[in-house]
Order: C-alpha cells, then structure tokens, then sequence
C-alpha cells in the first residue's frame, strides 16, 4: 500500500466565473429600441427605394436624368410590408423616424450624464498608433476581442466602429432624411447645402444606410464569436461573464 | 458554445428577422395598430409645423438649375370627351370656379387668370417616389383669388377638383389654409415659360411648394373653401389619401 501524493492542482484551474455589471438601462433600452426601429427602416426603406431605384448626385434627378447607381429590385422577403405597397411603407418609415432620431437624442443625454460616452467610447491618441491597431487586429484574428488587463474596456476597433455610429452614420440617416422632405428644406434650407441637394442626400442616405447594416452584421458576427448568450444577457440584464480568457 | 448552439443561435435570428417582417405586415391590419401607425403623420405635420415659418419659403433655384427635362407624371392625358373638346378650343370656354365658403364665388376664364398678377418662381417638384425635378412656374397666388373670392371665416381647408379622373371621378386633393396663403402657393399655368401643356397639367394646376408631388393637383377645374374634409370624398381629403393610404400631410 502506497500512498501517492497527489498531483498539485493549480489554484487557478477553475477560477470562479466573475460577473459585472457592463451595461446601464440607457444602454440597453437604446440598444433594444434600435434593434427593432432600424430593422423596421431598412424593410420600409427598401420598399421605398423600389418606387424609383435610381440614385442621382445635385438638387434634381428623375427618368431622363443620368443615375449614378441603378440598384437592384429589392425582394419582397426584405422588404416591409412585404408587398409592394409605397403608402403603407412611408407610414412605417415616418413614424420610426421619430422613434430614431429622438431615440438618438435621449441616448446622447443619458450617455453624456451617465458618463458612458467618455468613460468607454472616448478614443485615446494612444490606442490609434500603428502597433495598437496592428495588435488588436491580430488580436481579432485569434477571437481574443478583451484586453485581459482591462476585460470590460472596449477595444479599439469596437470603439471606433461604435463612434462612427454613433456620431457618424445614424445622425447622417436622419440628417439625409430631412434633407429630403420639402417641408423642412424650407424650414432647414441648410440641410440642402450639408449634403448638396436633394437627390444627393437621397444618395448619402443610401450609403449611410449600407454603411448602417454593414455594421449590423459585423456585430452580429462578432456577438457570435464571442459568446452570443453571454452577449445578449449582458445588453439584457447589464450582466456580463468575464470571459475566461480574459480573467 | 457549441457550433450546434451557435447554428441554432443564427436560425433562430433569422426565423425572427422574419416573423417580425411578417408581422410589420400584421400589424398594418389590426385597427388599433394601424392608427398608431398612421399616427406619424400628425407628430410630422406638428413637428414640422412647429420648426418652421409660416411663410418659410421652399428653396428657389437659378435657371441654370433647371432640369434639362421635367418628366411628366400621373395623369398624361385626362382624354375626357369634355377635357379633349376643351383642349380643341384651347380653352375658350373653359371656366376655372372658386366657390365653396366664399362671399363672392368666382368664373375666371382662361384670358382673365393669365391677366392677374403672377409669380414666377424656379422650385424642386419631388415625387412621393423620389425622384425630383426643376422647373419654373408662372401662375398668380392661390391667396389673392381665395381673398378676391372673400373666403370666408368658417373656412379651414380648400378643395381642388380636376378634370382628370381616377376609378371614374374626378381626381382631388385639398390643403389647408396655412399652405393655401404660402407665398409660393399659386395656380401655375406656365412651365418653363411656355404655356403649360397638357402632360403637365394644362391649363392650370397647382404648386403647393412645400409638399410631394400628389399634392399639386392638375387640370384644376374647381376650387373650394370647406370647413371640413368630412364630405370630401371618402373624408381623407384626396384620392390618393382615401384609396391608397397615402398622407395628406405631404410635407415630408
């Protein structure tokens, strides 16, 4: 009979699964409320894109006019409603326009109040040096998306992709969108010079919007790769696993 | 997380991705739901109601601005026994009347609108659809005529009847007073100085600067002051508003 001395066992073999609170309510309602609006004016907008797809640059641009993007034939799976049906889809696409813009607006306050905004979007001159976006690229490649050091910190490229957002592509959605209403170009004639007239901003919109839902599926992808129910609880619940490659 | 979690992670967005476009649809059909729907309309109108100037001008433009073409939309032709007759005799007969609630009512002839005061003004024609094109307009203020006719104070909207005709009755749209006695609001019977043709309206239409296409009845044949748009067609105050679920806040 022998006695045989146990392997020693790391302490940290199964470290305890730390949770923290990640995401505020503004955060999270924001997030939710825009899930659904911009999913909504993608659908209608396509529908409305269908009544005339063809883009122009200037004030003007019609049938005798040259395009500069002809697009597709949006199909009815994408679009809302789903058939062709212009009335009922300026309906939806004017009623959550509001929901957009002045869902915008109330994030922005919060976020500035609640300190959100400088406290986890604020880019530091540092984190753009070439060897920081290098390293967090390859960091990417390899599926590791928290700085061990700081797991909560967004990373640079989060953080970029969240700012121009933010501060980029929606604001230009619903800037474009006015330019294209004649009421408040008579209201905002500067409207029209931000983005060169009508059909121009006609134009930024779309790729606004193409820029919008590019970034839609980045992140979708990404919520994947990192852990999608771990993801979704914390934009639920604002509790959020700290990954153990990051703990 | 497994792959099999993952895939279920992504079927099961996508099959809500498509209950929720199934259901927007859904949605449309409730009553309930439809009335919040349509409810926009009346926060737009409020909101841009409250930004703007009464009489905040829509953008002018240069000639130099002008569309080489300006495509004609809608009705091409109304081709009316009546129309067509009218077109014959270059409407010598043609008569256009403002009544309704008005002291005075009026039958002006074709000689007699292209003799008043008029304005001329270069301006953005944008399509519920989207396109937009330049064109110049020549036609007197819609206000002077409402007040030549001493509209009266009951009324809160006007009504344009047009020889056109859409499902057999003549085509329709109204606005309210604060669009009727908008500076750039006239009755255009030149486009691009010539005397409007027939695919553009002839021999009057509407410019209602500040909204989409639809708004700027053509043909006009009619004009009246109403206190309410109840009994106006099927109440909504136009064609496209009553049959199609268009707006009639067209601002936007």
């Amino acid at each position: 009979m022998t006695t045989a001395t146990p392997p020693s066992v790391p302490v940290d073999a199964a470290p305890a699964t730390r949770t923290i609170y990640r995401h505020r309510i503004a955060t999270r309602l924001w997030h939710w409320i825009n899930a659904i609006t911009i999913f909504i004016m993608i659908g209608s907008g396509l529908t409305i894109l269908n009544a005339h797809p063809h883009l122009y640059w200037g004030a003007y641009g019609a049938n005798f006019d040259h395009p500069w993007l002809n697009t597709i034939h949006w199909p009815s799976y994408v679009t809302i409603p789903a058939h062709y049906n212009l009335a009922i889809a300026r309906r939806w696409h004017l009623l959550f326009a509001l929901v957009l813009a002045f869902g915008l607006l109330g994030y922005m306050i919060a976020s500035l109040a609640n300190r959100h905004f400088l406290r986890d979007l604020r880019v530091r001159l540092r984190e753009l040096s070439a060897a920081n976006l290098w390293h967090d690229f390859r960091e990417h490649l390899a599926f590791r998306f928290h700085d061990p050091a700081d797991p909560t910190a967004y990373n640079i490229f989060q953080k970029l992709s969240y700012v121009l957002v933010i501060f980029g592509l929606i604001p230009t959605m619903i800037l474009t969108g006015l330019a294209m209403s004649p009421g408040m170009d008579a209201a905002w004639p500067w409207l029209l010079d931000l983005f060169g007239g009508r059909q121009s901003a006609r134009s930024v919109h779309f790729i606004a919007a193409a820029g919008l839902t590019g970034f839609i599926v980045i992140h979708l992808v990404l919520v994947i790769l990192a852990g999608p129910i771990n993801e979704v609880r914390s934009m639920l619940t604002g509790r959020w696993r700290v990954p153990e490659d990051a703990a | 997380m497994s792959l099999i979690t993952r895939r279920a992670l992504v079927t099961g967005a996508a099959a809500s991705a498509g209950l929720l476009l199934s259901g927007c649809d859904q949605v449309a059909q409730v009553p309930a739901l439809r009335k919040i729907l349509f409810s926009g309309e009346i926060m737009n109108r409020g909101l841009q109601r409250a930004l703007s100037n009464r009489d905040a001008l829509a953008p002018e433009f240069s000639a130099a601005d002008m569309s080489p073409r300006f495509r004609v939309n809608g009705t091409h032709n109304p081709n009316t026994p009546d129309y067509t007759a009218m077109v014959a005799e270059n409407f010598a007969h043609w008569r256009l009347q403002v009544g309704g609630l008005v002291a005075r009512p009026l039958s002006l002839s074709i000689a007699q609108l292209r003799g008043l005061p008029a304005r001329t003004q270069i301006t953005r024609h944008d399509c519920v659809e989207g396109w937009s094109a330049i064109g110049k307009w020549h036609g007197p203020r819609l206000g002077m005529l409402l007040k030549a006719a001493g509209i009266r104070d009951a009324a809160r909207y006007v009504v344009f009847t047009c020889a056109d005709l859409y499902g057999g009755a003549p085509y329709y749209e109204s606005i309210d007073l604060v669009d009727a006695f908008h500076p750039q609001t006239i009755m255009a019977w030149a486009l691009n100085d010539h005397v409007l043709d027939v695919g553009h309206g002839a021999p009057v239409r509407l410019r209602v600067e500040r909204q989409l296409g639809y708004k700027h009845a053509k043909y006009v044949m009619r004009i009246d002051a109403v206190d309410s748009l109840a009994k106006v067609g099927l109440g909504k105050g136009g064609y496209w508003e009553d049959h199609v679920d268009y707006d009639w806040y067209a601002g936007i």
